[in-house]
């Protein structure tokens, strides 16, 4: 099996897989970065979410092969301890329910801040819009983004 | 109504203490089979030993307090607002507060409990007793110690004071406590004075959920676990016939190719075991691997074919099955005041409406999975399960191993609704582990979750209501479902009571297709169906929509009814709320309001939806809520169960389709199966009702009415009664979504 270097979270790591492995199930798997959620393996639900190079990533579509020499960045790395502006916004509004997508929502939402930290409510529901939260917590996912948005500014 | 008055309990019975060589008291104490969907009230804890204790409090000699809660977290916030009512009671800081998940071992703890929306309704007594009774306790250690009587001494934030004025503080007197006798007759503080109860606290989970830290069933693991994919028949009804595994065992991760589903066959020879063990008989192919992708990519390279065993059904045989049903006569009445066929014959008018709703599958965000590790010693199953106890009695009918064999761990889960209350995910990782001597972790890919679950029925309303003289005088709501039917006080529900000619009668068609509970069973159909054909009716009748049911309801106060769990004066109240928080009729120029009131789950929910229309196409803007659920206990948990329970109802009535041709789902994942997304998500502006009411169910009472109140909304709008969800795909309102 070949052997791939990955920059995760500022570390190197090597890892055995299939060329065609998805990154998701590198992360989950082999270097124990539980934090990147499973939800559909194609794209649509967003829980795999992760930052490549800074932007915004589904893990899942992401193979292997092509995540060398990136730089990536799970929900783990986001912050030393859980005090990025996004993670103080959505403990401040308590956002999560059962809580499974919302690493997801929270690595979309940072990508999307850190590109438009001012935006408008329309831009920040259509950023948001790829991300399923099954429970719902739509409204309280709306207002971090803002409160994140206002930490940022 | 349910006044929040104390029932009295032997304490001594359900509640005992050690000091810790550590240092601190340990309290033990259960937290009942009080949260399980099926629990009766009172429990009888007189019955209950030290074994039957689950949970615990730990207070260390600084005051530190822990509580060790068995109860998992579905996504309701149980985990939050539970701890909450002991530490009101023990009167300490919450942020002095700690709450860990228990340690879940079957052979000790029988007695685990899954939350559901009856979680705060059932323990809002029993836990504040425990908080209250180890607060006494320590109370009763001061007093000891300063020679004193206890009534004496008083005890806040974690610290007693005597009349004297001298204090010790809990982490003091812990030692002595620990020796003494468990006090009877301990008092419940005056709601008036609750410091914890009604403040809104964050989710104790939030630091691991924003950090990434590993929680759900999915993230957990053991050394030696290995990964496994399960190949199902394609469509209901399909048994498997042979298959071809040369090319999946060639590929480096797979470590094995096996067949399940003799133990199942033989468990379900053995007739019926559990509700929760809707367990396919089938031989199945699975694939055994290093890791999830491994798995995954071998079980695509399975070549199978599949035989039929049971006709393949399609949603146009249900259509057809369930109209001739309602057009039958075939039926079990579940409930029958004077006489609708007296009524209907003697109307000036009776209006008649059949309403329709898909099959839906749950679609938990974390796919169904499960780690078993079966060994000759023990069997130790891990992961996210509504329903360890039927579970773990499954699994040792199924494994034929003594009940003490079985350890069931619960993590935090992602989503239930109703999905986790069934175990045929758990039976397949045993079976598995079983038959490869390993500690295994099966995982469910979303196509395996959708294409494989236990779904909502699909089901149809008939309701026909007689008008006489300007007056509602009969109405007969008749049930065509697949598979089960309404079941417990539902048919009790509103209008039953408040209309003199009554009658609900139920039937079904029996399906190889798998259903089961979804979230607010029955009514989350059933309030869509009735509230917009109460809308209908005020129309025909020519009164006011709201008056109809303020009106009604003063018949119910005239008509006691021991089976109506329903409170008349409370309905009103959230009607009238509502209609002063929507600004009902006032609304300005392009938004359409439309109203809709249920009872159901212990609450009392009023709902106003606003709409406008672009380009064709209905956007829901807002909705009022209004609730009635007693207590809030965690008004912060409590708003986003009722924000959530709104907008997932508006999700499946809207936009989410489902259905089967020849046995096979229709949508497998979600390129083709439109789950709600932020673009459609209304704002939910929430009104709670203040009282001192015990606290009822919040998990669940949201979502039932709103899909009416939309549908009444696009009335407005359009001039079209929305009768078959989901409306996008049925209606001709706008175009059908997906993404």
């Amino acid at each position: 099996m070949p052997t791939f270097n990955l920059k995760i979270n500022n570390e190197t790591h090597t890892v055995e897989a299939d060329m065609d492995t998805p990154l998701l199930w590198v992360l989950r798997d082999q270097i124990d970065l539980v934090g990147t959620k499973f939800g559909c393996g194609i794209g649509q639900c967003g829980a795999c979410t992760v930052h490549v190079d800074g932007n915004a990533m589904r893990s899942c579509l992401l193979q292997v092969s092509q995540a060398e020499g990136m730089n990536i960045t799970t929900i783990e790395g986001l912050s030393e301890d859980g005090t990025h502006p996004v993670q103080e916004a959505w403990k401040e509004i308590d956002v999560p329910q059962c809580g499974y997508c919302q690493s997801g929502q929270i690595m979309t939402a940072s990508a999307f801040l850190s590109k438009n930290p001012n935006p408008s409510d329309s831009q920040i529901r259509n950023a948001m819009h790829g991300n399923i939260c099954r429970c719902a917590s739509y409204n309280s996912i709306e207002e971090a983004v803002k409160v994140a948005a206002d930490k940022l500014s | 109504m349910t006044p929040s008055k104390t029932m009295t309990f032997s304490r001594r019975s359900f509640l005992k203490s050690s000091a810790l060589a550590s240092g601190g008291i340990l309290i033990g104490f259960n937290l009942f089979n009080a949260c399980k969907p099926d629990a009766k009230v009172p429990v009888d804890i007189s019955q209950l030993n030290f074994n039957d204790f689950n949970a615990f409090i730990k207070i260390s000699d600084e005051g530190k307090v822990t509580i060790f809660s068995p109860n998992p977290e579905i996504g309701q916030g149980v985990k939050t607002s539970m701890p909450m009512l002991i530490a009101e009671e023990l009167d300490v800081a919450w942020d002095d507060v700690y709450v860990e998940q228990g340690v879940l071992d079957t052979n000790n703890y029988t007695r685990q409990v899954a939350g559901g929306s009856q979680s705060i309704r059932f323990s809002w007594e029993p836990l504040r007793q425990t908080g209250a009774t180890a607060k006494q306790m320590l109370v009763n250690a001061a007093a000891a110690k300063w020679g004193v009587d206890a009534s004496e001494c008083t005890a806040k934030l974690g610290v007693i004071t005597n009349a004297n004025g001298d204090t010790l503080g809990y982490g003091d007197v812990v030692k002595d406590a620990a020796g003494m006798e468990v006090p009877e007759n301990v008092s419940l503080k005056d709601p008036k004075d609750f410091t914890i109860i009604g403040k809104a606290t964050g989710n104790v989970d939030i630091d691991k959920i924003i950090t990434g830290k590993p929680l759900f069933g999915l993230d957990y693991k053991e050394e030696g676990m290995v990964y496994a994919s399960v190949l199902r028949p394609p469509a209901f009804g399909q048994v498997l016939d042979t298959f071809d595994a040369s090319a999946a065992k060639a590929l480096p991760g797979v470590i094995d190719v096996i067949v399940i589903g003799e133990k199942a066959r033989k468990f379900l020879d053995k007739g019926f075991i559990s509700w929760t063990s809707v367990i396919s008989g089938t031989d199945k192919v699975v694939v055994v691997a290093k890791t999830t992708w491994d798995a995954i990519k071998g079980k695509k390279a399975i070549k199978a074919t599949w035989k039929n065993d049971t006709p393949l059904e399609s949603t146009e045989n249900h259509d057809k099955i369930l109209f001739d049903l309602l057009d039958g006569d075939k039926f079990d009445t579940q409930r029958s005041d004077g006489d609708v066929k007296k009524a209907f014959a003697q109307a000036d008018k009776v209006i008649e409406r059949t309403y329709e709703a898909p099959f839906l599958p749950h679609n938990c965000m974390e796919p169904m999975n499960f780690f078993a590790n079966v060994t000759p010693e023990k069997v130790h199953l891990v992961g996210p399960i509504q329903t360890p106890e039927e579970t773990a009695k499954v699994a040792a009918a199924l494994l034929d191993r003594e009940l003490e064999d079985i350890e069931v761990e619960m993590t935090r889960m992602g989503g239930g609704f109703g999905r986790r209350l069934y175990c045929d995910f758990v039976i397949e990782a045993a079976e598995i582990s079983n038959a490869i001597n390993k500690p295994v972790k099966m995982i469910s890919t979303r196509e395996d979750d959708m294409g494989t679950g236990v779904y909502r029925p699909s089901t149809k309303y008939r309701i026909a209501a007689s008008i006489k003289d300007g007056k509602l005088t009969g109405y007969h709501l008749k049930e065509a479902c697949v598979n089960g039917n309404m079941y417990g006080l539902i048919p009790n529900f509103f209008p039953a009571a408040a209309v003199e000619n009554y009658k609900v009668d139920t039937t079904n068609y029996k399906s190889n297709i798998t259903t089961g509970a979804w979230r607010a069973p029955y009514t989350n159909f059933l309030a869509s169906a009735e509230q917009t054909f109460f809308d209908e009716l005020a129309e025909e009748m020519g009164v006011d929509r709201i008056q109809l049911h303020l009106d009604l309801l003063e018949n119910v106060k005239n008509n006691p009814d021991p089976k109506i769990e329903y409170s008349p004066e409370r309905l009103q109240g959230v009607i009238k709320l509502a209609v002063e928080k929507s600004n009902w009729g006032k609304s300005e120029a392009g938004v359409y309001q439309g109203f809709s009131v249920y009872y159901c789950h212990n609450s009392h929910v009023a709902e106003v939806a606003d709409i406008v229309m672009d380009n064709g196409t209905p956007t829901v803007k807002k909705v009022t809520c209004v609730v009635d659920c007693g207590i809030v206990v965690n008004p912060m948990g409590a708003l986003n169960q009722v924000k959530g329970g709104v907008i997932d109802g508006i999700g499946h009535t809207m936009y989410s389709d489902f259905g089967f041709n020849n046995g096979i789902p229709l949508s497998k994942n979600f390129d083709t199966y439109q789950l709600i997304r932020m673009g459609q998500t209304p704002k939910v502006d929430v009104h709670f009702i203040e009282n001192e009411l015990a606290p009822t169910g919040l998990g669940e009472p949201t979502l039932p009415p709103v899909g009416a109140a939309v549908a009444n909304a696009i009335y407005k709008a359009t001039g079209k009664r929305l009768t078959k969800q989901p409306y996008m795909s049925n209606m001709n309102v706008g175009e059908k979504v997906i993404g």
